[in-house]
């Protein structure tokens, strides 16, 4: 129970405690952290024999060591009070040394509630306070009752914006919602196909490498593999070609499993059962099958928006609609809003946070030609270097891989002019960029912060250079327009920014 | 912030810019002798310890020493300007990678005034002001005689102040 439990509580400080069940949920999440070294402990012990004796000295020291951690948990939890006064969330922590942290409402961005596996089960939250600190100063309380935790955010919130009068009594713990966009278990599932992961494919094959030790051969060393099949170790030969086709599939339908598998099981347990709705505070997105997330985004502070895709997906028509804002999602760089939805499903959701996708005739620039050609020339005499460096080697059939290299690049280069570009209409500015996998920013004018034109020796030269826009909560840059837009741009954004001031943004 | 008063087609240009106090080029100029040091005495180590070393080799030594101290002074000092037209803040700056950055004084948060203690010596200071975004969240504008950066504080703060009542 809390120290004051109640709803009328919270006008004035009054120091609370957590949920005491909390202290309950931390002891056993020690536990399960002890479980492993008890066992490793016990096989070791028990393995000598003469367990009779021995059970006698163990058992009382695991018991200990278990009484001592639920009594740290429980003298930690004791000590751990917050407090939430007119202006601020102040919080006490420490069983030896005492911190005391206050955070000004005004400060804190957003509430989010997050529920691991073990909470879960006991109806507890896990509330955090975005300040935009990032990450690990971030105030959090461990854990709160689900309803408590609801009450906090509120209050929050309506401090926040300025409502300080007994608000407390009129909050309605479920505000009026209307679902933007949700995924049923079908679409998160067709989305974790999608998530193939590479990187996971690599580190296997990787960690094959690690440990082929174990193989009686070195499976990468090819001028062994010719001696085994040209010496004595004819096996493999002997085996067949057909043997040998059917073992590289089942090796490559292995690493495929895995591939699937793993982004099958990652998106499954972050996306499970998405909802987006929309509340009077904000964009509300809940999602997760075991550590379940309750964000909300108030719908003013978001800064731009970003729309993404896939190298296959986007032959499905299947889109990421993020936003950017103030507060960010832990660690990523956008708060995904949409993260599997066919456009038709984005619009309404793009609508609600007040921006709009680029329209029809929207006059996209391309970037400046010279300066793809200048990057190719740049990555074409490393690699011609490397060329003619190979060629003198005593290996020169090597020389084929840097000059496939130079076509790559030529194509990636080319690819991308052809597709990047930038627009700007009069109250967003719109920024397209791609390599296999197309990205769009779309970007609210005034709420831009700064601008920047830089330009290195060889951009100078040329005649082309780089734009920043200062972008809270995340990076807008367009890299290699002619530096006549460039100028433009500058001058078109300078002039929405300075129509209204920042006060009346946030 | 009207079109007319748009900057030239060459983006970082220096029309228009105000340059840095004199006094900056010799504080540049004092932080070129300091890295010196270390070239210099990269350069009469092996004269002493070896023996039979020619003294040619340290003519590069020297020429370094030379560009460190008179001429990337000169240049990094030239190079750099700022402005305070129509309530923006405008820095350019760098020789080889020329930056020219606007920060409208509508998206400062807050403002710094410092000064280190070369600065200090020569009554300079460090004008920085922070603005929300992660790209440029803080921009930097030293060598401004510090009753020049107080002043332009205050400018900034005003047009703030302003803005927001």
């Amino acid at each position: 129970m809390n120290v004051h439990a109640g709803t009328g509580a919270g006008m004035s400080g009054e120091a609370r405690r957590t949920d005491p069940r909390s202290f309950a949920v931390k002891g056993l999440g020690m536990l399960t952290q002890l479980a492993l070294p008890l066992g490793l402990a016990s096989v070791t012990i028990l393995d000598d024999g003469d367990v009779g004796d021995l059970i006698a000295y163990f058992l009382p020291v695991v018991l200990a060591v278990i009484g001592a951690n639920f009594l740290f948990a429980w003298l930690g939890w004791r000590r751990f009070t917050y407090q939430v006064n007119p202006a601020d969330i102040r919080v006490e922590s420490g069983v030896v040394s005492r911190q005391a942290r206050s955070v000004p409402f005004e400060r804190i961005q957003d509430v989010s509630l997050e529920q691991r596996p073990i909470p879960r089960i006991f109806g507890l939250v896990e509330v955090k306070f975005e300040t935009g600190a990032g990450g690990k100063d971030e105030l959090s309380l461990a854990y709160l009752s689900e309803a408590e935790g609801e009450r906090l955010r509120e209050l929050v919130r309506s401090r926040r914006d300025g409502e300080t009068v007994g608000m407390a009594d009129e909050i309605r713990s479920e505000p009026d919602s209307e679902l933007l966009f949700a995924m049923g278990p079908r679409r998160v599932v067709t989305f974790g196909l999608f998530e193939f992961s590479l990187i996971v494919v690599a580190g296997f094959a990787g960690f094959a490498q690690q440990f082929d030790f174990l193989l009686p051969f070195d499976l990468w060393d090819f001028d062994e593999w010719q001696a085994r099949l040209a010496g004595p170790g004819r096996w493999l030969a002997g085996l067949g070609f057909a043997a040998q086709v059917a073992g590289a599939l089942i090796a490559a339908a292995t690493l495929l499993a895995v591939g699937f598998g793993t982004g099958l099981i990652r998106t499954v347990l972050r996306e499970w059962d998405f909802r987006l709705e929309r509340t009077d505070k904000g964009l509300r997105r809940r999602r997760g099958l075991l550590t379940r997330t309750d964000v909300v985004m108030p719908v003013h502070r978001v800064q731009a928006l970003r729309i993404g895709t896939g190298f296959l997906r986007k032959y499905f028509g299947w889109h990421r609609l993020g936003v950017v804002s103030l507060a960010q999602d832990s660690g990523n760089a956008n708060h995904d809003v949409a993260p599997f939805a066919q456009m038709a499903e984005i619009a309404p959701i793009v609508a609600t946070t007040g921006f709009a996708l680029p329209p029809a005739g929207l006059d996209w620039q391309r970037g400046d030609r010279r300066y793809r050609i200048d990057r190719f020339v740049l990555g074409g005499i490393v690699l011609g270097a490397l060329a003619i460096a190979l060629a003198f080697s005593p290996r020169p059939e090597l020389l084929a891989i840097p000059l496939v290299g130079i076509l790559a690049i030529a194509l990636v280069e080319f690819h991308d002019w052809h597709f990047s570009a930038n627009a700007l209409d009069p109250r967003q500015v719109y920024v397209r960029r791609s390599w296999l996998s197309p990205k769009t920013s779309i970007a609210s004018r005034v709420k831009l912060q700064s601008v920047e034109i830089a330009q290195g020796p060889i951009a100078r030269h040329r005649g082309y250079a780089t734009l920043h826009l200062g972008l809270a909560g995340g990076r807008l840059s367009i890299r290699g327009i002619g530096q006549e837009r460039a100028g433009k741009l500058r001058d078109a954004i300078l002039a929405s920014i300075a129509k209204t001031d920042f006060s009346e943004l946030v | 912030m009207e079109h007319t008063d748009a900057l030239p087609a060459a983006p970082v240009d220096g029309t228009g810019l105000s340059s840095l106090d004199p006094r900056y080029r010799t504080v540049l100029r004092i932080v070129g002798m300091i890295w010196s040091i270390p070239v210099l005495i990269a350069a009469t180590v092996p004269g002493i310890t070896i023996a039979n070393w020619s003294l040619y080799a340290a003519i590069p030594a020297v020429l370094v020493v030379g560009l460190l101290i008179l001429r990337f002074p000169s240049r990094r000092w030239a190079a750099r300007g700022y402005s305070l037209a129509d309530e923006r803040l405008r820095v350019v700056s760098g020789i080889m990678f020329r930056s020219d950055t606007v920060v409208p004084f509508g998206r400062v948060q807050h403002i710094d005034v410092g000064q280190g203690p070369l600065e200090r010596a020569f009554d300079l200071a460090t004008l920085t002001v922070h603005t929300a975004g992660t790209h440029n969240s803080s921009v930097a504008l030293p060598g401004l005689a510090h009753e020049d950066a107080l002043a332009m504080r205050e400018t900034i703060r005003a047009a703030i102040r302003r803005d927001t009542l």
